[in-house]
């Protein structure tokens, strides 16, 4: 169970959340979507810890995410049950693909032999459509879909129990994104993962989600099951899902 | 008023700056008690840090050493003391120039190298990676580039001095008619157990610093291009006057009288 309540987050004299409430029963797979910039990635490291933010409230398992210090063991705990993938893929580009997929596997507490690591990315790479012969590539060789798909690879590599998808399919072609779709779906039914994802694909959304909030203003404008989106009678998220130019949200921002 | 109270803003940002250095200083050393540690990562360190530097130290000072007995031979005639050559190349060498040369060419190839790496690391979220992967980058980029660094750089300045003393020797005995014999012995006599020890503590001081440095300013880049190309022109300016710095006052401590 993730917990947001009033979470607030500026830079400098932008403020990019205003008081965001969210909750994500464990198991389930919840879809935030919301438009460029609103702080859909903020909001992700926010839970991670990575961003603090500057009032309210995280508590993932009961656990106060702020409170975490850096650095420290029980910070190391509570990271080592998530898995992230990055909107820019955050490849480390001085590993090959393989150790970068088995990059928990190969150090710290889930450490096993080198050659069971290689085995395991080599499966985790398979199941993303990537063929073996990229594991001893480095990322800098490979196409943007490809590092995207590396790095969703690295996110389930150790078969976390809380998985953020940071624009999982965005770059991907339509079956590729199909893929993905199917594999984000299968983690949350078969491994019981709680995910969060993050998509500006309309087809995604229905694929993966089992809720969806909309992210808009600083907060959560919607919140509900995916069956309820296409008639929440919300005018907002019916534009945003229908795509429209005319509507209460404004093209530039 | 608007004058003083510019000076005052600038002298409390610097003392921030040196407090934040200190902080992070302490943070690094204090993980070399704290596992994990990442072996692998020090010894790809000591590889780049040390071994590859060979060439650029060797360059650097066998010239040095070289224009070095030049000039001391032109000056030393003007009083007929043309004799000194081996002495001072041996003095000038392993208690400054060593150090110092080749202290300026790390903080020249190994902080910019690491400055920009790990801003780009940065930038690219890479460090965030890190995090989430359970890693703490301090432990796995900072101590093993600040430790080998600090490690390497002794072996590298007696390199540098060796090779220095050499270019002098090759000078010498080729160009200005020294005995061969004679200016070895001239110059194994005359150093101290000290001028060897403040050679090489200073190295270490200096490669500590250079690390540092270029750890420092590259967790702490600015975003985009921009922010590499700051991090990495930051690093290198502070760590070379660091080092010169620290050369004065390790000077003075170690030979002051
Ligand atoms: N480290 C940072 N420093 C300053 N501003 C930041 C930082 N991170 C994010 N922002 C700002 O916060 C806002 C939200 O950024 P965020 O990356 O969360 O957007 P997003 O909703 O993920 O957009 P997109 O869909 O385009 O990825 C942006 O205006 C961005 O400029
Ligand atoms: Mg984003």
């Amino acid at each position: 169970m993730i917990n947001l309540i009033g979470v607030h987050k500026s830079f400098g004299p932008k403020d990019v959340l205003r008081g965001v409430d969210l909750s994500i029963p464990k198991g389930e797979s919840m879809v935030i979507i919301g438009g460029s910039g609103t702080g859909k990635s903020v909001l992700l490291k926010s839970v991670l810890g990575l961003i603090a933010p500057d009032k309210g409230e995280i508590t993932v398992e009961g656990l106060d995410v702020t409170r975490l210090r850096q650095g420290s063991s029980e910070r190391d705990a509570f990271l080592a049950q998530f898995g992230m993938l990055f909107q820019g893929g955050a490849l480390f580009d001085s590993l090959h693909v393989w150790e970068n997929v088995a990059f928990r596997l190969l150090r710290g507490s889930l450490k096993r032999p080198k050659e069971e690591a290689r085995a395991i990315a080599i499966e985790k790479l398979r199941r993303v459509g990537l063929t073996p012969d990229v594991a001893d590539l480095f990322p800098a060789e490979l196409s943007g879909g490809m590092q995207k798909r590396v790095g969703l690879a690295r996110a389930i590599a150790a078969e976390p129990q809380i998985i953020f998808f940071d624009e999982p399919t965005t770059g991907l072609d339509p079956i590729m994104s199909g893929v993905i779709n199917d594999l984000i779906r299968e983690i949350v039914v078969e491994m019981g993962a709680t995910a969060m994802t993050i998509t500006h694909d309309m087809t995604s959304v229905r694929a993966i989600a089992d809720k969806v909030a909309m992210l808009h203003g600083g907060k959560i404008r919607w919140t509900g099951p995916v069956a309820d989106m296409d008639d929440s009678g919300d005018p907002y998220l019916t534009q945003f899902i229908t795509g429209s130019a005319e509507g209460p949200i404004e093209a530039v921002r | 008023m608007r004058f003083l109270a510019t000076i005052g803003a600038a002298i409390l940002g610097m003392l921030a700056a040196i407090g934040r250095v200190a902080l992070f200083a302490a943070d690094t050393i204090s993980h070399i008690l704290r596992p994990p540690w990442y072996p692998r990562e020090f010894v790809t360190q000591i590889m780049q840090i040390g071994y590859f530097s060979l060439p650029v130290v060797g360059l650097t000072t066998i010239f040095t050493g070289g224009a070095l007995a030049l000039q001391i031979y032109a000056g030393g005639a003007r009083f007929s003391a043309e004799a000194v050559v081996p002495q001072i190349v041996a003095i000038g060498m392993v208690r400054e120039l060593g150090p110092v040369l080749v202290g300026l060419m790390i903080a020249a190839r190994v902080t910019s190298s690491i400055a920009a790496e790990i801003a780009t690391m940065k930038v690219t979220e890479q460090i965030d990676a890190l995090v989430t992967l359970s890693t703490n980058p301090m432990k796995y980029l900072t101590l093993p580039r600040v430790l080998a660094a600090t490690l390497v750089m002794p072996v590298l300045v007696a390199v540098g001095d060796i090779i220095g003393i050499m270019g002098g020797y090759l000078v010498g005995v080729n160009r200005l008619g020294f005995n061969a014999a004679t200016y070895l012995k001239n110059t194994l006599d005359f150093l101290e157990p000290l001028d060897i020890v403040s050679s090489l503590s200073k190295g270490a001081v200096f490669g500590f610093v250079a690390a540092l440095m270029g750890c420092y300013f590259g967790m702490r880049s600015g975003r985009g291009a921009q922010g590499v190309g700051a991090a990495t022109k930051g690093a290198v300016v502070a760590a070379s006057v660091l080092i010169l710095a620290a050369n004065f006052i390790l000077t003075e401590l170690f030979f002051a009288a």
